[in-house]
């Protein structure tokens, strides 16, 4: 599966590296398609290029080399207000607005691309059922919620304006494990309903597993491997192999669990 | 006969030389606001900018107000009035707490929720007047109040180039060395000061963000 070629990929980076302005390369010659509706997880350690890598599909980041595609596009063609609205971004700190309410938070893209307000308050309604918010939330500001609920606005924000294309950093990596995996449950249940094309940058091999439909392995700014979950367990692959004896045989036995 | 006397006798100049300071007060500090924001702003965009605006301002600062009023007198327009003169000189003075609190506020908001806004599409535009002036309110208000409270202070010497104010009482009663004259001049803008203080203090708990 991972070695088929996509004639139509969602978002697709050609030999892209990325340089810091030191001169440091913090991703080298990387070429990766994302399919339409798929979950793409990049996976690696801190420092292996994965935030880069996402930043530079939303235009965060400019690469130095290579070229950028969304929806058969390069990046740098498309208005950036416009390429940023079609792109959900979902972070780990949340970056919630902390002097706008619940609300104003996930209404803020619809607001300035002038939906009537009545629809927005519809729309704010629909996803704040969809992330499993309690409509009580609505007028609370982010410092009242407690994590978890924070974060389930972070991705309501996210899907405001209904993007095709999400891009989430980390975004259960500050949550206590409980929490975590709720939220990691809803997130699958919710993919299933609306096949956005997904790019989901973690850590734990655990997540990985659970939510990838492919895996991305990344080391020190390079594409090590890119396998299926069932393809990654069995992997021989040097650095595979090291991730899995790194969660050990519960990390590995949870993803044969699926 | 004691200060309230002198004061309660002369109430008419009084009230005339507190009105004269508040409006060289007040115009400067408007003008400085009109001018300073706008630059605090722009050090944000341009970081190029950083310096020379801010070292400027801080040359300013450290120019002591007598000789500035003084340094002023020959400019056109300006220097025919002492009212101008000593409005565009405390309006000088108090860019510096203005530029600086614009600049540290807008800095100062976390980068989480500046990273989410740029990520979901605002234009700078939309960044600057949503996001970060709105957190940096406070900031910018402490600045604000800064900046009233020195010009307050600073207006006194205005009297000295003959733009009244309060200061004429001072001036003159270091003159005459007579202690009830100087504290004529010195208690009610004393009070302005506090006076300023406090409500901006209060505006700036009021308007702070959740």
């Amino acid at each position: 599966m991972s070695t088929l070629p996509d004639p139509h990929p969602a978002i697709e980076f050609r030999n892209v590296s990325c340089r810091l302005d030191g001169g440091r390369e913090i991703l080298d010659d990387l070429n990766l398609a994302v399919h339409g509706g798929e979950t793409l997880i990049l996976l690696g350690r801190s420092g292996s290029g994965k935030t880069t890598t996402l930043k530079l599909i939303n235009r965060l980041l400019a690469p130095s080399r290579g070229q950028i595609q969304v929806n058969g596009r390069a990046v740098d063609e498309w208005d950036v207000i416009r390429l940023r609205r079609m792109i959900g971004y979902v972070i780990q700190d949340v970056g919630l607005f902390p002097h706008f309410t619940v609300e104003r938070n996930i209404g803020l893209v619809p607001k300035i691309e002038n939906w009537p307000s009545d629809r927005i308050h519809e729309r704010v309604q629909e996803l704040m059922r969809l992330v499993g918010l309690d409509p009580q939330t609505a007028s609370r500001y982010p410092r009242e919620l407690s994590g978890g609920q924070r974060q389930r606005v972070g991705v309501a924000r996210a899907l405001a304006a209904d993007p095709p294309i999400l891009l989430m950093d980390e975004p259960f990596g500050a949550l206590d494990p409980i929490t975590r995996a709720e939220l990691q449950r809803e997130f699958l249940q919710l993919q299933k309903r609306l096949r956005k094309t997904i790019v989901f940058v973690t850590h734990d091999l655990r997540e990985a597993l659970l939510l990838g439909t492919r895996i991305a392995l990344m080391e020190a700014g390079r594409l090590v491997t890119l396998h299926t979950p069932e393809e990654f367990l069995s992997s021989t692959e040097a650095l595979v192999v090291a991730y899995k004896d790194a969660f050990g045989p519960d990390g590995v036995a949870w993803g044969k669990r699926l | 006969m004691n200060v309230w006397q002198f004061m309660l006798q002369n109430r008419a100049e009084v009230m005339e030389l507190t009105l004269e300071h508040l409006w060289l007060v007040g115009v400067s500090t408007a003008l400085a606001v009109l001018v300073g924001i706008p630059l605090g702003i722009l050090i944000t965009r341009w970081p190029a900018l950083n310096k020379p605006i801010l070292g400027g301002a801080n040359i300013i600062q450290t120019i002591p107000s007598l000789a500035l009023f003084g340094f002023l007198l020959p400019a056109p327009w300006i220097g025919s009035r002492a009212d101008r003169l000593a409005i565009l000189a405390l309006t000088l003075y108090a860019l510096l707490p203005l530029i600086r609190n614009t600049y540290t506020g807008i800095k100062g908001v976390d980068p989480a929720v500046v990273e989410a806004g740029r990520g979901m599409g605002l234009t700078d535009r939309q960044l600057l007047f949503q996001v970060e002036l709105p957190l940096a309110r406070g900031v910018i208000l402490a600045g604000v109040r800064v900046a009233t409270v020195i010009s307050v202070g600073l207006a006194t010497i205005a009297a000295a180039i003959g733009a009244g104010g309060l200061g004429e009482y001072i001036f003159r009663g270091l003159a005459m060395v007579n202690n009830q004259v100087i504290l004529a001049g010195a208690i009610p803008a004393a009070a302005m000061a506090m006076l300023a203080d406090l409500s901006l203090g209060w505006l700036e708990k009021r308007l702070s963000p959740h």
